[in-house]
C-alpha cells in the first residue's frame, strides 16, 4: 500500500485569517519560506482559506497543478482539519493526503514578538511539509448507526430534548435520578419575567413524556456503565427498588392514606424539608410517572432499609387487587443500546452554609431561594401563605443577591438567573404577604427579553434596591426597633453609608453550581469539565452542545448556568445534533487504527495494554491481530511494541519521527525583510 | 523602516522545546490558551498525537538526539484519559525513562511530563514559560554537538591507536584496573 515512488507534489497555503495570524506572523514570508522546500509545487497566502474561494484555490491548484499533497497552516485542526479535508477531497484527492499546521491559536494568538511568530510559523510549516511527504492514502470505514438516543436527567432540558427526539420518531431512553422528572422547575411557583405558572406549562410535557410512546422512562435510575463509541454504545442502567411496581401502581395514592403512620412525619425533599411526607408517597401531585414510593428508610415494615416484615402493612391491604406494592422489589441492572446520548443533569444550588455570615441555620428565619420558591408555591407546605418557621408573618423581607456568585471566596462565576429569580420572588413576596422587599445587590443583571422591563416593574411596585454586597446578618440589636429582628449590615455604595435594616425574613439568592458527582458523571462520559466543573463543550461557540466525544451531547444547566429559555433552547439544539447524528445512518470512522505490522514476533507485550481489548493473537501465525472496529487509536500498543510492529495509521512512526526532524533542523535565518507586503 | 545594511546579529540563544501534546486534553488546552489570547514564550513546538500513551520513548531520544534543549509531554490528568488509561502507560515508561536519562547525564528538567486538562489553558502558558525559563538557565543541550565532539574524539582515538598498534605490532593486550581514587572524608 505504501508507495512512495511517485513524485512528491505539495500544495502549501498559509492563511491570514483576516488579520487574527497576519497580524503577528509575516503570511508572506512563511509562503516563500515554504515555497524552496524540497517537495513544495506551489506555496501561497491567502486571506481566508476556510471561505469558498479559499477551498475552491487548493481544488483548482490540485487539477491544475497535479498536487498530490495538501498542507494548510492555518487554525487549529481541532476547528477545520474536517473542513480541508473535504475541500481536498472535492479536489479529487484522498483525504488523508492533507495535513494542517496551527498558527493562529499556538502562534499568533499566543506570541507578541513577529519575528519569532513568524519563525516558529516557519519551523512548523517545515515539520509539516516533511510529515506530508510521507502521508498515505487511507480507507475510510463506515459504521452503522443505532437509532436510539439516551438521555440522562429529566430536568425541563431532558424532557425538551426527549420529547423532540420521541417527535421525530427515535425511541429514547430518559433516566432520571428522583423518583419523578421535572428537576427544578418543577418546584417553581411562577417563572419571570412573564411570571407564567411554572407547573401550568411544565406539567402538559412531563405527562407528555409519561404518556409517549417513543419514551421509555426510568425514574429512581442512574447510569452506571458506558461502554463502546459513536453510533453504538452499551448503556447499563441501575433500577433501584421503590417497593412498588411500576406496571401495576396506578397512581391513586390510597395507599399512602392508609399508611401506618397517620401523619406525615419525614422531611418532605421535594418542599425542601418545609414540609413533611410518610414512607410511603408521591413526591409532588403531578410527579411522572404517577407512580408512589417506599422510602425504607423509614418505613416500619423496614429497618434502616432491610426488611423485617413487622409492620401490619395498611398500605398493602388499601391498595388491594392491584398488589402494586412489593416489598421483596430488588435492584435490576438492564442494558440499552443507543447511537447517541445527552447528557443534561442539571445543577444543584450553592451550599449556603460556606458562608455562614449570612445566619443559615443559626437563625431559623433565614432561607434559601429554593426554600422560598416552595414557600410562595399554592401547592407548597404553606399553600402559599407566608409564614415563617417560627409561625410569625414577615412585615420586611431582604433578599441578599450573589450568595456564592461573583465571589472570589467561593464561586468566581454569576450564576445569570440569581438577579432574575430574585426580583421574581420579590414580587411574589410582597404580593403574598405585603411587605417591604429590599433587595441587596452588587450590579443587576436583566440582560434578556422582557427583563430589563421587568425591573423596571419592580421598581415602580415599590421594592428597594439597595447597592453592596451584605457583611452580615445578626440578631444582635442596637436601637429597640432592632429588637426580635435580623439586621443587615451592608455598605450602601451608591449612598457611600454604611446601614442597618431591620428585617423579618432573609432569603439567599443562591447561585448555580456543577451537582457534587459531576466529575464522576463526566468519567462515565467521558466528556471533560471546564475550571468550574461545569461540563465543557466541544466549542464555545461554534459547537455549544457538543463534546469533545462523538456522539455525547450536552443541555441545560449541566453546562452552566442559564434560564429555561436557554436552556429549552440548548436542549433543542442538542436534540437536533443528535438527529443529524442518526439519520445519516452510518458515520465515518477516523481511520486513525493501529495495524500490526508482517515483522511482529509475537510476544504479547502489547494484549493486556489495550483498554478495548481490540489486540488478540493469531495462534496460527503466531502474531498479534488488530480488530480495527474496536481499536479507537491511541496509539499506546504502537509505543509500547518492543520490536517496533505496529503502525498507527495518520500517526505513522515514520511521520512522527519526519516532524520532529523538521521542528529541529537548523531553523531558517532570521528573515531579511522582504519588498513591500502589505 | 530602515533596512539594516548589515545581516542582524544572530538573535541570543533561547532553548527548543519540542512539545507532544495529547488530541483531547492539552492540545486542546493549547487551542483554549490561544483562544484566550494569553501570551507565553514562542519556544515550544507542538506536535499533536491523539494519547500520551503514543509517545514513544524514542520520540523523546530522537528530539533531543536532534537538537531539542528539552522535550514536553502534556497528557490528560490520572482517571481522566480520554482512552481510559494511556497517559498512566506514559507515567510508567516516563518513569524508565527519566532513570536512564539521569545516567546519560540528562538533568531531568529537561524532559518534563504533565498533565493538563481541556480547561486549563493558563497551565499551559505557566508550563511553557515555567520550563522555558529553566532551560534558559541550564543552557543548551546541544546533544548533536556533542555526538559531534564525541565523534571526533573515537577517530582521534582509533587515529592514535592505529599509530601505537603500528608501533608495537606484538602487544598483547593486558587489562590494567582503573586507579579509584579515594577521597579522605
Ligand atoms: C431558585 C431558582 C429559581 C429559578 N427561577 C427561574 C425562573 O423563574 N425562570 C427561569 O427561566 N429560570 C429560573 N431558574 C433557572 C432554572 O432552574 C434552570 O434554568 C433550569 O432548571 C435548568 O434545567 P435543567 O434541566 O438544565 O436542570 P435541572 O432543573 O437541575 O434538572 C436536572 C435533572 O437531572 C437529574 N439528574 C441530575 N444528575 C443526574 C444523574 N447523574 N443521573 C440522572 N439524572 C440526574 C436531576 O434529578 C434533575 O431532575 C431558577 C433557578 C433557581 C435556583
Amino acid at each position: 500500500m505504501v508507495s512512495l515512488k511517485p513524485e512528491i507534489r505539495i500544495g502549501f497555503y498559509v492563511c491570514h485569517c483576516g488579520h487574527n495570524i497576519a497580524s503577528m506572523v509575516d503570511c508572506a514570508d512563511v509562503a516563500a519560506y515554504v515555497g524552496q522546500l524540497p517537495g513544495v509545487v506551489l506555496a501561497r497566502d491567502y486571506k481566508y482559506m476556510c471561505s469558498d474561494p479559499g477551498q475552491e484555490l487548493i481544488q483548482k491548484d490540485i487539477a491544475e497543478f497535479g498536487l498530490n499533497r495538501v498542507v494548510v497552516a492555518s487554525c487549529s485542526p481541532l476547528l477545520h482539519e474536517h473542513t480541508f479535508r473535504a475541500a481536498v477531497a472535492a479536489g479529487g484527492l484522498n483525504p488523508f493526503l492533507f495535513h494542517m499546521v496551527n498558527i493562529r491559536e499556538h502562534a499568533s494568538w499566543v506570541h507578541t514578538d513577529r519575528a519569532a511568530a513568524t519563525a516558529k510559523a516557519k519551523v512548523l510549516a517545515r515539520a509539516a511539509i516533511r510529515r506530508a511527504a510521507l502521508a498515505r492514502e487511507l480507507p475510510q470505514r463506515q459504521i452503522p448507526i443505532n437509532p436510539g438516543v439516551l438521555v440522562v436527567g429529566g430536568g425541563i432540558a431532558g424532557i425538551h430534548a426527549a420529547l423532540t427526539l420521541a417527535e421525530a420518531g427515535k425511541h429514547v431512553w430518559l433516566i432520571e435520578r428522583e423518583a419523578s422528572i421535572g428537576g427544578h422547575m418543577a418546584k417553581f411557583d411562577k417563572t419571570f419575567p412573564t411570571l407564567d405558572c411554572a407547573a401550568c406549562i411544565l406539567t402538559p410535557k412531563m405527562s407528555a413524556v409519561g404518556a409517549h410512546p417513543n419514551i421509555t422512562l426510568w425514574s429512581h435510575s442512574d447510569v452506571v456503565q458506558v461502554d463502546g463509541y459513536v453510533g453504538n454504545y452499551t448503556v447499563k442502567v441501575r433500577r433501584r427498588p421503590r417497593y412498588v411496581n411500576e406496571e401495576l401502581c396506578t397512581g391513586c395514592q390510597e395507599c399512602i392514606g392508609n399508611c401506618i403512620y397517620k401523619e406525615p412525619k419525614f422531611p418532605d425533599e421535594f418542599n425542601e424539608g418545609l414540609g413533611k411526607r410518610k414512607p410511603i408517597h408521591i413526591p409532588f401531585p403531578q410527579a411522572t410517572p404517577q407512580v408512589v414510593l417506599i422510602d425504607p428508610q423509614v418505613c416500619l415494615n423496614f429497618k434502616r432499609g432491610v426488611l423485617t416484615d413487622r409492620c401490619k402493612k395498611t398500605c398493602v391491604e388499601a391498595c388491594g387487587d392491584r398488589k402494586a406494592i412489593d416489598f421483596t422489589q430488588k435492584e435490576e441492572t438492564k442494558e440499552i443500546q443507543v447511537g447517541a446520548i445527552i447528557v443534561a443533569t442539571g445543577f444543584k444550588p450553592f451550599d449556603v452554609r460556606r458562608v455562614p455570615q449570612y445566619g443559615y441555620g443559626t437563625y431559623p428565619n433565614v432561607y434559601t431561594a429554593l426554600e422560598v420558591e416552595r414557600l410562595v408555591n399554592a401547592s407548597g407546605p404553606t399553600a402559599g401563605e407566608i409564614v415563617l418557621r417560627d409561625g410569625r408573618r414577615p412585615s420586611a423581607i431582604a433578599i441578599i443577591h450573589c450568595v456564592g456568585s461573583r465571589d472570589k471566596k467561593t464561586n468566581r462565576w454569576c450564576s445569570r438567573v440569581c438577579c432574575m429569580y430574585s426580583m421574581k420572588l420579590a414580587h411574589l413576596l410582597k404580593e403574598h404577604s405585603g411587605a417591604e422587599l429590599y433587595n441587596f445587590y452588587i450590579d443587576i443583571r436583566a440582560p434578556g427579553k422582557g427583563y430589563e422591563e421587568f425591573y423596571d416593574k419592580l421598581n415602580e411596585e415599590g421594592v428597594h434596591f439597595i447597592r453592596g454586597r451584605v457583611g452580615e446578618v445578626t440578631d444582635w440589636a442596637m436601637i429597640p426597633e432592632e429588637e426580635g429582628k435580623l439586621v443587615i449590615r451592608v455598605e450602601d455604595t451608591l449612598a457611600g453609608v454604611v446601614r442597618r435594616i431591620p428585617v423579618d425574613m432573609v432569603v439567599l439568592a443562591t447561585g448555580l453550581e456543577p451537582h457534587a458527582d459531576a466529575q464522576a458523571v463526566r468519567r462515565l462520559f467521558n466528556m471533560s469539565c471546564g475550571t468550574e466543573g461545569f461540563f465543557l463543550e466541544r466549542h464555545p461557540k461554534l459547537a455549544p452542545v457538543s463534546t469533545f466525544t462523538d456522539g455525547v451531547y450536552i443541555a441545560g444547566c449541566c453546562q452552566g448556568p442559564r434560564d429555561i429559555p436557554d436552556t429549552v433552547a440548548q436542549a433543542g439544539a442538542a436534540a437536533a445534533e443528535a438527529l443529524a447524528l442518526i439519520d445519516r445512518g452510518h458515520i465515518l470512522q477516523e481511520p486513525n487504527t493501529a495495524h500490526v505490522l508482517a515483522d511482529c514476533s509475537g510476544c504479547k507485550s502489547c494484549l493486556p495494554l489495550c483498554p478495548y481489548t481490540a489486540i488478540g493473537f493469531d495462534e496460527a501465525t503466531h502474531q498479534a491481530v488488530i480488530n480495527e472496529a474496536l481499536c479507537k487509536g491511541c496509539g499506546t500498543c504502537v509505543a509500547a511494541c518492543p520490536s517496533g510492529s505496529i503502525g498507527q495509521h495518520l500517526f505513522e512512526d515514520d511521520e512522527v519521527f519526519s516532524e520532529i526532524e523538521g521542528l529541529l533542523t537548523a531553523d531558517p535565518e532570521p528573515t531579511p525583510a522582504l519588498a513591500a507586503t502589505p | 523602516m530602515n533596512a539594516p545594511a548589515q545581516p542582524p546579529a544572530a538573535p541570543p540563544w533561547t532553548p527548543r522545546i519540542v512539545a507532544f501534546f495529547c488530541n483531547w486534553c492539552t492540545y486542546t488546552a493549547a487551542d483554549l490558551a490561544g483562544v484566550s489570547r494569553l501570551k507565553y514564550a514562542p519556544n515550544v513546538r507542538v506536535i499533536r498525537l491523539m494519547c500520551s500513551g503514543r509517545v514513544d520513548p524514542q520520540f523523546i531520544l530522537e528530539a533531543l538526539r536532534r537538537g531539542a534543549d528539552g522535550v514536553l509531554i502534556g497528557g490528560c490528568h490520572p482517571g481522566d484519559c480520554h482512552y481510559v488509561e494511556g497517559n498512566y502507560k506514559m507515567l510508567r515508561r516516563f518513569g524508565l525513562l527519566q532513570r536512564m536519562l539521569a545516567d546519560l547525564g540528562i538533568p531531568p528538567a529537561r524532559v518534563r511530563l504533565e498533565w493538563i486538562s481541556a480547561a486549563e489553558g493558563e497551565r499551559v502558558k505557566a508550563v511553557i514559560n515555567d520550563m522555558t525559563r529553566q532551560l534558559q538557565a541550564l543552557g543548551p543541550l546541544d546533544l548533536p554537538g556533542k555526538f559531534a565532539d564525541w565523534d571526533a574524539e573515537i577517530a582521534d582515538l582509533a587515529a592514535t591507536l592505529q599509530t601505537e598498534s603500528a608501533k608495537e605490532p606484538e602487544a598483547t593486550h593486558t587489562w590494567e584496573p582503573p586507579k579509584v581514587l579515594v577521597q579522605p572524608q
